[in-house]
């Protein structure tokens, strides 16, 4: 099981910025090792983010997104004391969850 | 009793039954592999469902005019226009320049940022894919002095 990943999530005003930060090795699939064999593929594909458990986003990501992952967004209508819920999933179908309280 | 065939054909549709309501666990299935194997800006548009591409200044792309290391590049796409059904950040010259795609809801904002790598040099679009199939474009160039993809 993968690090956890840090969350924050402030309110202002009538939305909340929430930003993540994953600990995942996102390889690209580009790389050699010292015997000159590709390092295979090993990304985050799906990030879903819940909202007092409502699905309120989804993205889908490529082996370009970088190493230990860093992901901003706004969800509408959050206030303080809401959970957020990040999920990712990568693919190798490792996946993990973490939660957050808007502040 | 149920033959092969009609085992098979029941089977796919309780698998899409399942993708459509959105189960975590079989959401993998829907991931847009088609869209992120596009090596160009307009392949992976057309293969996330736009039908015409044009550039727009509603749509915004951020980042550094100058990245130092390639492995991160912190890179943001926002649009302030209603009816945005995905947002995509590309990297033309990546070997697939597809980085990421974000789906809009109505209780998001449409306006994401995150960290991608970059082989070189290169133009980034922010592409806004709109609910009636238009693709809006933005693009900025990043400089790159450190390359983040091979090594």
């Amino acid at each position: 099981m993968a690090d956890p990943m840090r969350i924050r999530a402030q309110s202002s005003g009538d939305k909340a910025t929430v930003r993540v930060l994953m600990s995942h090795e996102m390889e690209s699939g580009q790389r050699k090792d010292a015997s000159g064999k590709t390092v295979p593929a090993w990304f985050i594909q799906e990030v879903t983010a819940k909202h007092n458990g409502k699905d309120v986003f989804s993205a889908e990501w490529g082996p370009a997104v970088s190493k230990n992952p860093f992901l901003q967004f706004a969800v509408k209508g959050a206030k303080a004391g809401d959970k957020i819920a990040v999920t990712w999933k990568d693919n190798k179908g490792d996946t993990r969850t973490d939660e957050a309280t808007v502040s | 009793m149920q033959n092969r065939r009609e085992t098979l054909k029941q089977s796919a549709v309780v698998a899409g039954l399942l993708a459509t309501a959105g189960f975590p666990q079989f959401a993998y299935a829907a991931f847009n592999k088609a869209a992120f194997d596009a090596k160009s800006v307009q392949d992976s548009a057309k293969a996330a469902g736009a039908t015409s591409i044009a550039e727009s200044k509603d749509v915004t792309i951020t980042g550094p005019d100058i990245a130092e290391n390639g492995a991160v590049v912190p890179l943001g796409a926002s649009t302030a226009l209603a009816g945005v059904k995905h947002m995509m950040i590309m990297v033309e010259k990546n070997p697939s320049s597809l980085v990421a795609m974000f789906h809009v809801t109505d209780a998001v904002e449409a306006n994401f940022s995150t960290r991608a790598k970059m082989g070189q040099s290169s133009d980034v679009y922010a592409v806004a894919i709109m609910n009636d199939g238009k693709a809006l474009w933005a693009k900025k160039e990043v400089k790159v002095t450190l390359g983040g993809c091979g090594g």
